[in-house]
């Protein structure tokens, strides 16, 4: 598979005369493949923020690089890239600039120059990909959270972008939203060769990814699959984070005698485990 | 101080054009000394409820007793001072009120505003440093200084430095990482347990309304809709799922595991734990059977 984004031994320091003080990022080193979902997960403050904003170039490294689409980010071809790449924040509420939703989709179009005839097509198009096709003229703050997130994620598709960087998109939104713009992402992953970055502290959006990064106090821990790294157990939860909800079920049962095959990550095979190795006869 | 809410209702911008309905007949009693959940969707008037409860704002339907106050729609209530001392209220994203120069004048802000003398303010601020677990010398430094989780205290302790009896958190973990929501928790129910205090929790997690709160509300459209012990609403999984709800994994994962053993577990498990222990019980029942 072809690398869309790397980071090469990146160091980056918010404050570069105090030397003492630890650096917010510290020689990290990660590619990603066209067409993969990475999660990055770690504790607040463990540097997850700091790469999302040298991803995009509004910082650069103070020593290694940033590769993206084979390139060297820098300050000459920082835009280019960026138009390629779509965000999407934590606060629903802080991304809106349009007062209607298919006004908001077309913002970024229309600082895009795209004509008027193809930003009609693009708006509806990207609004059906997250499914919102039926609220163009609905006024964004009327919509739940997760409506909110899914139409800032439609603002960034209308760009057509290769890579979508969603940073702690679904900590503010309720069950409900959070599961909307789960569903969403992975539909289009399916259905469009996207490559999906996300930030996040909830390890069941971290379990859908196909690898996690993660990070430590400003270095990389560790990179893998989801089975990879949810077998190191205790260990996540030294470093801030925690386990599935089925991993850690499956650890307290065997603490308390009940007997499984193996540790699960999915509800579904932990409850069959259960039934089988302890009460079906 | 018992708080009851009794058939209230609010609009915002009451009689203009704008008027837009946030809550309707909303009947509530929260025990003095108890621990209650209230959940509901984004736009549901969770907000718009717990700024009744320090009377930040004022029902334009219905009547509100705080303590010995009475707040009654349409009527002119003096002197609220001291309710707003006694209510404290955590907003969501607390660390965006920060402003002082350091820590400890920040945290003293509160009290001396209402009063209190300078070395009072100061040794309660000590003191909370303390009991939260930031380090001594953060006191000093600037609140922008501190990392998210810090600030998130900080804050915490500047409404605490108050001395409520009522305290009223709105999604008290929103944007901390799984160690820091836990550490939080853990520290309200601390506090709950060990100072009496009546906690109100507003939350989308279910998680945490069944694990701490002795009593849960659910609003929905303003309304609200379904309330009583966590056992009595989480188990109502019909009404939950008509509501846009799902009960919290615990009991999913129960019911899921009641499908394939053919009967219902006698209690409904509102904890990993509680839930294994009892797993492993019709397990050894169900072996001394066979």
């Amino acid at each position: 598979m072809n690398e869309i984004l790397s980071f090469h031994n990146v160091i980056y320091t918010y404050s570069p005369e105090e030397t003492e003080i630890r650096k917010a990022l510290e020689d990290i080193s990660f590619s990603v493949s066209d067409g993969e979902w990475i999660a990055i997960v770690g504790h607040n403050g463990s540097g997850k923020s700091t790469m999302a904003k040298l991803m995009n170039g509004l910082l650069f490294p103070q020593s290694g690089e940033v590769r993206v689409f084979g390139e060297t980010l820098n300050a000459d071809n920082l835009w280019d890239i960026r138009s390629q790449m779509g965000m999407v924040f934590q606060n629903p509420d802080n991304q809106f600039v349009g007062a209607t939703v298919q006004d908001d989709v077309a913002f970024a179009l229309e600082n895009n120059g795209v004509s008027f005839k193809d930003m009609v097509v693009r708006v509806h198009e990207s609004l059906t990909q997250v499914k919102m096709e039926k609220h163009l003229n609905s006024e964004p703050h009327h919509l739940s959270g997760g409506q909110k997130q899914r139409v800032a994620i439609a603002a960034a598709l209308a760009l057509k972008p290769k890579i979508l960087i969603l940073d702690e998109a679904t900590s503010m939104l309720d069950p409900q939203g959070r599961e909307e713009v789960l569903t969403t992402v992975q539909r289009l992953r399916k259905e469009t060769n996207l490559t999906v970055l996300s930030i996040t502290h909830d390890l069941e959006e971290a379990l859908l990814a196909d690898r996690i990064l993660v990070l430590n106090n400003g270095r990389k821990y560790t990179e893998g699959t989801p089975d990879e790294i949810f077998s190191r157990g205790e260990e996540l939860v030294e470093l801030g984070l925690d386990l599935p909800f089925a991993l850690r079920m499956s650890k307290i049962l065997g603490d308390n005698g009940i007997i499984l095959k193996q540790d699960h990550m999915s509800e579904r095979d932990l409850v069959n485990d259960i039934w089988i190795s302890n009460f079906k006869k | 101080m018992d708080i009851q809410l009794q058939k209230i209702g609010y609009s915002y911008a009451k009689g203009t054009p704008f008027e837009k309905r946030a809550l309707t007949d909303v009947d509530l009693e929260i025990i003095s000394g108890s621990y209650q959940a209230i959940i509901g969707h984004t736009g549901s008037g969770k907000s718009t409820l717990l700024q009744h409860l320090n009377a930040l704002l004022k029902p334009t339907e219905g009547t509100i007793q705080i303590g010995n106050l009475m707040i009654q729609a349409g009527k002119k209530v003096k002197n609220l001072k001291p309710i707003r001392q006694k209510i404290g209220i955590v907003f969501q994203f607390p660390e965006h009120q920060l402003f002082d120069e350091t820590v400890l004048k920040d945290i003293m802000f509160g009290p001396l505003n209402y009063g209190v003398p300078a070395d009072e303010a100061e040794r309660r601020a000590r003191l909370l440093v303390e009991q939260l677990g930031l380090p001594e010398e953060v006191l000093e430094k600037s609140p922008f200084d501190l990392s998210g989780g810090q600030m998130r205290r900080v804050a915490i302790a500047g409404v605490l430095a108050m001395e409520p009896s009522v305290l009223v958190l709105d999604e008290p973990t929103a944007g901390l990482d799984p160690r820091g929501r836990r550490e939080i928790m853990d520290l309200f129910h601390k506090l709950h347990v060990e100072k009496g205090f009546t906690t109100i929790l507003v939350t989308h997690s279910m998680e945490d309304a069944a694990r701490y709160a002795d009593s849960v509300a659910i609003m929905k459209d303003g309304r609200c809709v379904l309330s009583g012990q966590p056992i009595e609403v989480f188990g109502n999984e019909q009404r939950l799922i008509e509501f846009g709800l799902a009960a919290p994994r615990i009991v999913r994962f129960q019911r899921e595991f009641e499908e394939l053993l053919g009967y219902p577990l006698p209690i409904l498990c509102l904890t990993e734990e509680q839930l294994v222990n009892e797993i492993a019980r019709v397990a050894q029942v169900e072996r001394e059977s066979s």
